[in-house]
């Protein structure tokens, strides 16, 4: 289980796990939830830059749309492949095997503490 | 959140307890899934699913001539029916324009149980008003009344005869056909099971007191225990009527479609004798060159959605996606569309511009799925 304390959140309902110059980046619980059943996600390709706010993937559920943004400038590292298969991962296990991007970051903006997260999807 | 306008289901309590999210539809709260709306889906096509569907309006019409009347109001001949046979219909208005969609039962020679959308409740019931007024028939709203619960999925003859609680079935469940009902008693109040649905399943439709709704939804779900029912939101009731090719007003149908150009010119009755409200505009078609309805499949997992534009190679718009979606069932996308009638003459290939990526299309009859009857 993913210590949800020691990430950080995005206003668009990401969580980034930074270690070292690597960013872990997924969808929180409540994105999941709100979307409803994930049956297919389009993440963008190693090697692809990327630039933070800008949408670089989606997230598809039966009945809608999610869009995956950068949270950080960098170069995308890797795509979760096992989501990619069972995209229910991102349902499952948001916080842990559904993370979906691993990005080697030039920068790193100010991202939301879990406190400052929780209260703003508590509003 | 605190509209004082929104509609709750007499049966709120229960899905708040039983862990669903809510969304809006047609001004009610209503359950759109109780965790995995996927789920829901599949334990419909294999086992069962029971909904709330008690924001459908029930309109009752009696009276002398409520057979003649409802031949003058509604696109279909409701007056061959007979007693605990049941239709699908559909209210035109002069235009030939589709008012709503609607599903009548025949409860006595001289009274029919007129089912509408929760969102054309009181379109419906003004204009079957109006429409009344040289005839010998009362129209009378009763949505607020009665409830409506759907038990959906090959076990839902079994759940529903084992549901304690219901006797008095006039009927046997196992002798009643298709699109057709029988009365019965809950709790020694009255109640109308119909073998219809909206999920391409075999399923049996409760019209019950609201009073006795909560009661029903219990007995319906603990004898369901033993057949796999779960109880199913409004993602996977849209997901599986996509899959079984049927229109959902405000998608499929309006105000602005014909009969014809949606499929159902075979639910419009011109052989019947006497005027019908939109009877000249139907007679002389929808005008030349109107979109028609089709069924469209794709490759990849990438699904075509309510809104989307279907185009050509050339980057034509020549229609528009209603409804679409990934199908659970069948695992690749679907969708319903309007598309000019000289694209599918030509059999021109289609494209679906998914958020600015074209996917190929192929157009298919409707339904996308159909049940194995035993």
């Amino acid at each position: 289980m993913t210590d949800q304390t020691s990430l950080q959140y995005t206003a668009e309902h990401e969580w980034v796990l930074v270690e070292g110059d690597t960013a872990t980046v997924g969808i929180t619980a409540y994105a999941a939830d709100k979307l409803g059943d994930v049956v297919y996600v389009e993440l963008p390709k190693a090697g692809s830059v990327v630039s933070g706010g800008t949408v670089v993937g989606e997230i598809e559920s039966t009945k809608s749309v999610g869009e995956l943004f950068a949270p950080v400038d960098g170069t995308i590292l890797v795509a979760n492949a096992a989501v990619d298969a069972d995209p229910s991962l991102v349902n499952s296990d948001p916080f842990g095997e559904g993370w979906l991007i691993k990005v080697n970051y030039t920068a790193l903006p100010t991202l939301l503490s879990f406190d400052e997260y929780s209260a703003l999807i508590a509003e | 959140m605190t509209d004082p306008e929104t509609r709750y289901s007499p049966l709120h309590q229960i899905h708040v307890d039983g862990g669903a999210s809510f969304t809006d539809f047609a001004g009610w709260q209503m359950p759109v899934s109780y965790g995995s709306d996927l789920s829901e889906h599949h334990a419909v096509r294999t086992t069962a699913g029971i909904f709330d569907i008690s924001h459908m309006a029930e309109i009752l019409v009696d009276g002398p001539q409520a057979g003649e009347f409802l031949d003058y109001a509604l696109a279909g001949r409701l007056s061959a029916i007979t007693i605990a046979q049941a239709k699908y219909s559909l209210l035109l208005n002069p235009e030939g324009g589709i008012i709503d969609d609607l599903v009548v039962y025949r409860l006595t020679d001289d009274t029919f149980f007129v089912v509408a959308n929760a969102g054309n409740r009181f379109a419906v019931a003004s204009a079957l008003t109006e429409r009344a007024e040289n005839f010998d028939v009362r129209v009378s709203d009763l949505s607020d009344a009665y409830s409506l619960i759907a038990v959906q999925g090959p076990n839902s003859r079994a759940i529903a005869e084992a549901t304690a609680g219901i006797t008095e079935v006039s009927v046997p469940l196992d002798e009643l056909k298709y699109y057709w009902s029988t009365d019965a008693l809950f709790e020694d109040k009255p109640l109308l099971i119909g073998r219809t649905g909206y999920t391409g399943e075999d399923g049996f439709e409760f019209y019950v007191q609201t009073d006795a709704a909560a009661s029903l939804w219990a007995a319906l779900s603990a004898a369901g225990e033993a057949y796999g029912l779960v109880p199913a939101g409004l993602a996977s009731r849209d997901t599986l009527r996509l899959e079984a090719g049927m229109p959902l007003y405000g998608h499929e149908l309006g105000i602005d479609s014909f009969p014809a150009q949606a499929g159902l010119g075979r639910v419009v009755n011109l052989k019947k004798e006497g005027g019908f409200v939109g009877r000249s505009a139907v007679e002389a078609g929808p005008p030349h060159g109107s979109h028609l309805l089709v069924g469209l499949t794709l490759e990849g997992k990438r699904a075509g959605r309510a809104g989307y534009s279907v185009v050509t190679d050339d980057g034509n718009q020549v229609g528009m996606v209603t409804s679409g979606a990934l199908s659970p069932t069948l695992g690749f996308p679907i969708a319903m569309a309007y598309i000019d009638p000289f694209v599918l003459e030509n059999g021109t290939p289609v494209f679906i511009d998914v958020r600015g990526t074209r996917i190929a299309a192929s157009v298919v009859d409707l339904p996308f799925y159909k049940r194995d009857k035993k």
